[in-house]
């Protein structure tokens, strides 16, 4: 009996928890590229509701019936949001922190007024997944584990792969690098550091848009208000916790996942365990992620106090910092 | 001195060069002609027009008028990139290198012969052979960071080599370099030279003047003074065509048997990474007198500073000054004391480049009452105490108004000495005091100090400039590794043994 519990809530949390972190990978992904050129963009949470509303006005207002197309325009929306903070914090160098903050609250907003009249409306344009020959149905483990959507394919082993080998086997991700580390090098051997960031700021805010259109074309698959819930800021996290490396993103955007769809799946099968006083564990859970990313923060802080370099996992040394050419 | 310039041709020329900033003329019509296997010094104080003057021919700067011809085309770079197309190449004095990433990853960034598809050792393979060809040679796998300064500078030099500059400028290379690395690098000038390549090497060190150039230009507010060959030429000869007088400091030793104003007993300090820096320091200064700590930088000097000054924390011993230990004082009340600091970093330890003149005047008493009352500042004293500060110690600047950032390096260290000195009643502490400086600027704050020790200030005085601190120490100390290594009074101080105990030697065998 307890077994059989423990089984089945197991596969409920990695059926769920495979495309719940899919969106958080692909904003990980897209937040990872500007970060890597020196943008640290804190708007993921808004280019996600950005990518999401525009996706849902393309299906169900302008009839769009391929969930691709749809996902492009989320995409492209997310994209044309990128490129105005890029051009306030690269080409004016405004903080940004501020205007990624002001991104962050301003497309929770945008999204929420586009989409007020189609909450809860369900979208039919979804992505299927991909089940060569049909061999395995629904409920079996091995399908929840394996059988998905291109989008996951994509988000977990297609973009990882495309960005490790362009970040660590090219002469671009050299330039790349070199432009997040120092931009006064990078600028010194010809490397436009303005175009590089502008550029990488707005592909990161499409594929962080695709990460919208994604919940709403197959994992949720609806409008409603908030659509990232906070997905947005984990993204942000993930990024930190796998040290700017792609592959690690992986790892991380799947712990995360897990932890909200444990989140999730607990709330749904009302889990209640006595602790701390409270009636149910979901506080706790919904904190979790957090603390993780608390904790991911301080592992790397913790070992250079101790006198270890870990310069793999370092932040780029330029990030945040706006370039100009004139100052030391 | 090898001469190598027999061959006559030119590699650059510029003729009229004419560039101002903000309407003030940095250079005036220069003319400067540059031949094939020469190392041609370009000599001048701070704000002669020296780096100006390559900047235009690297294609940083756009010249106002005049001409550029390197190898007999008249050439109008409008960027770095261009210059090194042409093959000019310049290093310069702040390094442009990525340190979290390897030697071969930084000679190849943003290059565009640069394989598009490329793997560490694939890099590496192509960093060894420039290294084979030009015989200059670094681990291509280590990392930036993991390198002396004087290996960075190499790698800087492969990088413009390998992109195949013909014509090198070094820009105040030596300003950074040990004595040794200094040397090493005066050899890879000369190779480079006999090699066929131009070199031009800005320095405004006499010295190295004659040790490492075939000819040298002279310049001097924006005008050049004269180019002559190296041979013949004298160190006077050049200092007085760059200052336009003859200016030497005549310091009187003392033996001064008074009161310590600074005692350290078997202090032992860490450095920033958490390693012994200071090993068992035994040190005395007397009021009156200038004790010179001789020694090669990274031996334990920044933090023996530090821990006097309350900036550091020592993990054992005891420092007093006046007889009152300072082991838990906080920076302010070490001040109080009549502690003064000149850093070693002055603009990121002594001054807020980015805040005004006269506030940096008051950094360390902007709250006593002479400047403030309750939370309001006194504007009008404060001006009037930054009036005084420039005028005494001569800081050229527009106004008290400007921002510290915006005066050049030698007026930056004319104010903080001046403010430090003021503070100083028992003890200044003078690191590098007049390091980077030209000849006036540099005699103007040696004077400061040296009025401080008239007036009964002890100083303890940090350079890595050996004749600097034969110049003006009464007493001498060595360190090495964190250690002392022997204290001399200036009468029996030997340049020779000095130099043996700089290089780890201990007494016994550097008298042997």
């Amino acid at each position: 009996m307890i077994l059989a519990i423990i089984e089945n809530a197991f596969l409920s949390l990695i059926g769920s928890a495979i495309p719940a972190s899919a969106v958080v990978m692909l904003a990980a992904t897209g937040a990872m590229l500007g970060e890597r050129v020196g943008v640290l963009n804190l708007g993921q949470e808004g280019l996600i509701g950005i990518g999401a509303v525009y996706s849902v006005i393309a299906v169900l207002s302008w009839g769009v019936e391929s969930p691709w197309l749809a996902m492009l325009i989320g995409m492209i929306a997310a994209a044309v949001a990128g490129l105005i903070f890029a051009v306030c914090v690269v080409a004016f160098r405004a903080s940004q922190v501020l205007v990624g903050l002001a991104l962050a609250l301003g497309g929770i907003g945008l999204s929420n007024q586009l989409g007020t009249n189609r909450n809860g409306t369900p979208i039919q344009t979804l992505f299927r997944e991909v089940n060569p020959g049909g061999v395995l149905d629904d409920n079996d483990a091995v399908s929840a584990f394996f059988f998905h959507d291109p989008v996951v394919y994509i988000a977990y082993i297609g973009l990882p792969v495309v960005l490790w080998f362009v970040l660590f086997r090219t002469r671009h991700g050299m330039n790349m690098k070199a432009v997040g580390e120092n931009p006064a090098a990078a600028d010194a051997v010809g490397v436009s550091v303005t175009g590089w960031r502008i550029f990488y700021s707005v592909l990161g805010a499409a594929l962080t848009g695709a990460g919208g259109a994604y919940m709403v074309l197959s994992f949720t698959p609806t409008w409603s208000p908030d659509i990232a819930r906070g997905r947005g800021w984990v993204a942000l996290a993930v990024v930190i916790f796998a040290g700017w490396r792609p592959g690690w993103a992986v790892a991380g955007a799947l712990l995360y996942g897990s932890m909200i769809s444990l989140d999730t799946t607990a709330q749904a099968r009302g889990w209640g365990l006595p602790f701390m006083g409270a009636s149910d564990l979901s506080f706790f859970l919904s904190m979790l992620p957090y603390v993780v990313t608390l904790v991911a923060i301080l592992i790397p802080a913790g070992a250079v106090k101790l006198g270890r370099r870990v310069r793999s996992t370092a932040a780029p040394a330029a990030l945040a910092i706006p370039y100009s050419r004139e100052e030391r | 001195m090898a001469l190598t310039g027999t061959d006559t041709r030119l590699s650059v020329e510029a003729r009229g060069i004419s560039k101002s900033f903000g309407g003030v003329a940095a250079l005036d019509a220069v003319d400067f002609e540059l031949r094939w296997s020469e190392v041609h010094a370009l000599v001048g104080e701070n704000g002669a027009g020296k780096t100006t003057l390559c900047n235009i021919l690297a294609g940083i700067y756009r010249a106002d008028a005049g001409q550029v011809i390197v190898d007999g085309s008249e050439r109008d770079f409008r960027s770095p990139a261009h210059a090194i197309d042409a093959g000019v190449g310049m290093v310069h004095q702040h390094f442009r290198l990525v340190e979290p990433m390897t030697v071969a990853e930084n000679i190849h960034l943003g290059w565009p012969e640069t394989p598009g598809v490329v793997s560490q050792r694939a890099l590496n393979e192509r960093a060894e052979r420039f290294m084979a060809e030009t015989g200059l040679h670094v681990d291509p796998t280590a990392k930036i960071w993991q390198l002396s300064v004087g290996e960075q500078q190499r790698v800087e030099i492969l990088r413009v080599l390998a992109r195949g500059a013909r014509v090198l400028i070094l820009d105040e290379p030596t300003a950074v370099l040990t004595a040794k690395e200094a040397e090493e690098l005066f050899a890879v000038v000369r190779e480079l030279a006999a090699g066929g390549l131009s070199v031009i090497f800005i320095t405004h060190k006499l010295r190295e003047v004659l040790a490492v150039s075939d000819r040298l230009t002279v310049l001097r507010h924006g005008i050049r003074e004269i180019t002559r060959p190296t041979e013949g030429a004298t160190a006077n000869e050049i200092a007085r065509l760059m200052t336009g007088e003859e200016r030497v400091l005549d310091v009187e030793h003392r033996v001064v048997t008074g009161d310590p104003a600074l005692e350290l007993r078997g202090v032992s300090a860490l450095n920033d990474r958490g390693i012994a820096a200071l090993h068992d320091v035994d040190l005395t200064v007397r009021s009156g007198e200038i004790l010179g700590i001789a020694g090669v930088s990274g031996n334990g000097q920044t933090e023996l500073a530090e821990v006097i000054c309350a900036l550091r924390d020592h993990q054992a011993g005891s420092i007093t000054v006046d007889g009152a230990d300072i082991a838990s004082a906080s920076v302010r009340a070490v001040t109080d004391m009549g502690v003064g600091h000149i850093p070693e970093d002055r603009i990121g330890m002594g001054m807020v480049a980015s805040a005004p003149v006269k506030d940096n005047t008051v950094l360390h008493n902007y709250w006593t009452p002479q400047f403030s009352q309750g939370l309001t500042l006194n504007r009008q004293s404060v001006i009037d105490f930054a009036k005084q500060i420039v005028v005494e110690a001569r800081v050229q600047t527009r106004s008290v108004f400007a921002t510290a950032g915006q005066l050049s390096g030698g007026n930056q260290q004319r104010l903080v000495a001046r403010r430090e000195a003021l503070v100083a009643d028992r003890l200044l502490v003078a690191a590098h005091p007049t390091r980077g400086l030209d000849v006036n600027a540099a005699q103007e704050v040696r004077s400061t100090i040296i009025d401080r020790r008239d007036r009964g200030c002890a100083v303890l005085l940090i350079s890595d400039d050996l004749d600097e601190v034969l110049l003006m120490s009464d007493r001498i100390a060595v360190m090495y590794e964190g250690r002392i290594m022997g204290v001399f009074d200036a009468a029996d101080a030997d340049r020779e043994h000095i130099g043996l105990l700089m290089g780890g030697h201990s007494l016994s065998e550097a008298v042997a």
